[in-house]
């Protein structure tokens, strides 16, 4: 089962952890606000995907099951 | 040109009494079979979002006590055909939200218009009262008046009674909806639409229109011509022929605004070009809600494109950052080129954010927005150069075309 990062862009404040926390899925954009990898979460940075979901000070990150391609 | 459909009956500029609509286009039918014929029929939304009509029905009717909402929120300065349908053809938009209601097992149903139509509305209520079939409950709410707040789900927060501001989808409206209820939230042209298909069937509605953007469609024509206002011709319309239907242009066109504030520039008057979503796709534009603008060859493309960036950013919710932020960077980096006073990297950034903020708001706010700007720098790649170089020119003073009237803010 794969699994892929959501944002909720109203609760979302910019903060920025996440993507300290998963670089390698999360990037910000110009303004610090998390534009995110939307292909399912590789398996090896699955536990680093979920540390960033439970890091988000606002709770605006979560982990969705992705669609089958 | 087509018979009028939506229009058929037009006469003086007062709501067409109820008689009168039955004399014209009969009594409405049952609404047995109302989703297949829908679904044959083809019909889209006609707010904007294109979204097949018949998917909102289904999924709104597979829930417990759907209610439907008439959703007469015209918040697009440049738009005028739901304020001409609620005003003239009121029985139409009624019929097409009660065999909704029938269709989907609704009891409820919510006029939500702007308040200077609510009593004219309430008239038009009150004159079926009796004739109608079945039972269900009338009540007329206002509507909000920004540009955002006609987007469902900030409707459905301004009827609870909260800011008229969108919320996260899913869930949507149609599944959870009005205090939670399933809520069909449909524009004010699909229901008149909805009500014509229930009379005179889906073979009828495609008989005009393209095949893949069947039946007519309702234009609000204004800027170069000489009588701008709401004009009915089928999907693929030849897009050169719009201004001759509005008393011809005043000038030279320069460029269309086609799908409104939220729509694509396409440059030079249309000539070759058909209104549906086929050939407009090319251009990134759509027919959305049936928004046209000519600018003149004597505007100011720049000027007019930065008021527009600067009303939108406005216009903005307020609610996600990408969309606060990226569209506020967005208005001053167009207000820079406009006045020749761009900083050293500024070329790049209009694409680098119009990409940016696309599909990063709750809404689709901040997507509109940046299509709007993207065709812009497209279409007018050289006034902006020029004007990069060298800011205004004389041009630039004259009366802009583009109406943006002062944005509240995002609260009812």
């Amino acid at each position: 089962m794969s699994e892929k990062l959501v944002v909720d862009p109203i609760r979302c404040t910019g903060h920025g952890l996440c993507a300290e926390l998963l670089p390698e899925w999360i990037a910000l954009d110009d303004w610090g606000y998390p534009m995110i990898d939307q292909r399912p979460v590789a398996p090896e940075l699955r536990e680093h995907a979920r540390n960033a979901v439970r890091t988000c000070p606002a709770l605006a990150l979560r982990l969705m099951q992705a669609n089958p391609p | 040109m087509t018979e009028p459909r939506l229009l058929a009956g037009l006469a003086a500029d007062v709501p067409m009494a109820l008689a009168d609509h039955q004399a014209v286009h009969g009594g409405l039918p049952p609404s047995d079979g109302l989703l297949a014929a829908v679904e044959a029929a083809g019909l889209r939304g006609r707010g904007g979002a294109a979204f097949p009509t018949v998917v909102k029905l289904a999924t709104a009717g597979r829930g417990t006590r759907p209610v439907v909402v008439i959703n007469g929120a015209e918040g697009e300065p440049m738009s005028a055909k739901d304020r001409v349908l609620l005003t003239r053809m009121p029985h139409l938009v009624l019929d097409g939200a009660l065999v909704s209601a029938q269709a989907i097992g609704a009891r409820e149903i919510i006029v939500a218009a702007p308040r200077g139509m609510l009593l004219g509305l309430g008239s038009a209520v009150r004159e079926r009262r009796g004739s109608d079939p079945g039972r269900v409950r009338w009540r007329l709410e206002g509507s909000p008046d920004t540009f955002v707040g006609g987007e469902e789900t900030a409707l459905l927060a301004h009827l609870e009674g909260r800011p008229a501001l969108p919320r996260t989808r899913p869930p949507l409206p149609a599944q959870r909806g009005l205090r939670g209820r399933p809520t069909l939230v449909q524009n004010v042209e699909t229901l008149a639409q909805v009500a014509l298909i229930a009379r005179y069937g889906p073979a009828w509605f495609r008989e005009v229109g393209t095949p893949d953007h069947p039946g007519t469609t309702l234009v609000s024509l204004s800027g170069a011509v000489a009588q701008p206002g709401v004009y009915e011709v089928p999907l693929g319309f030849p897009i050169g022929a719009l201004a001759a239907l509005a008393g011809g242009a005043l000038e030279p066109i320069r460029a269309l605004l086609v799908g409104g504030y939220f729509g694509a520039w396409i440059g030079g008057d249309g000539e070759g070009l058909t209104l549906d979503n086929a050939s407009l796709g090319g251009f990134g534009a759509a027919v959305g809600a049936g928004v046209v603008v000519l600018l003149g060859a004597s505007s100011c493309p720049v000027a007019e494109v930065a008021a527009l960036a600067d009303w939108l950013s406005d216009a903005s919710a307020g609610q996600c950052g990408p969309c606060v932020h990226g569209l506020a960077a967005l208005s001053d980096l167009l207000r820079r080129v406009e006045s020749g006073q761009t900083v050293p990297g500024d070329s790049t950034r209009l694409s680098r954010w119009t990409a940016m903020v696309r599909g990063r708001g709750a809404c689709s706010h901040p997507d509109g927005a940046a299509r709007m700007l993207a065709s812009a720098s497209r279409v007018f790649a050289r006034e902006l150069a020029e004007h990069a170089r060298r800011g205004h020119s004389p041009s630039c003073r004259i009366v802009p075309t583009l109406h943006l009237p002062r944005a509240d803010t995002g609260a009812a």
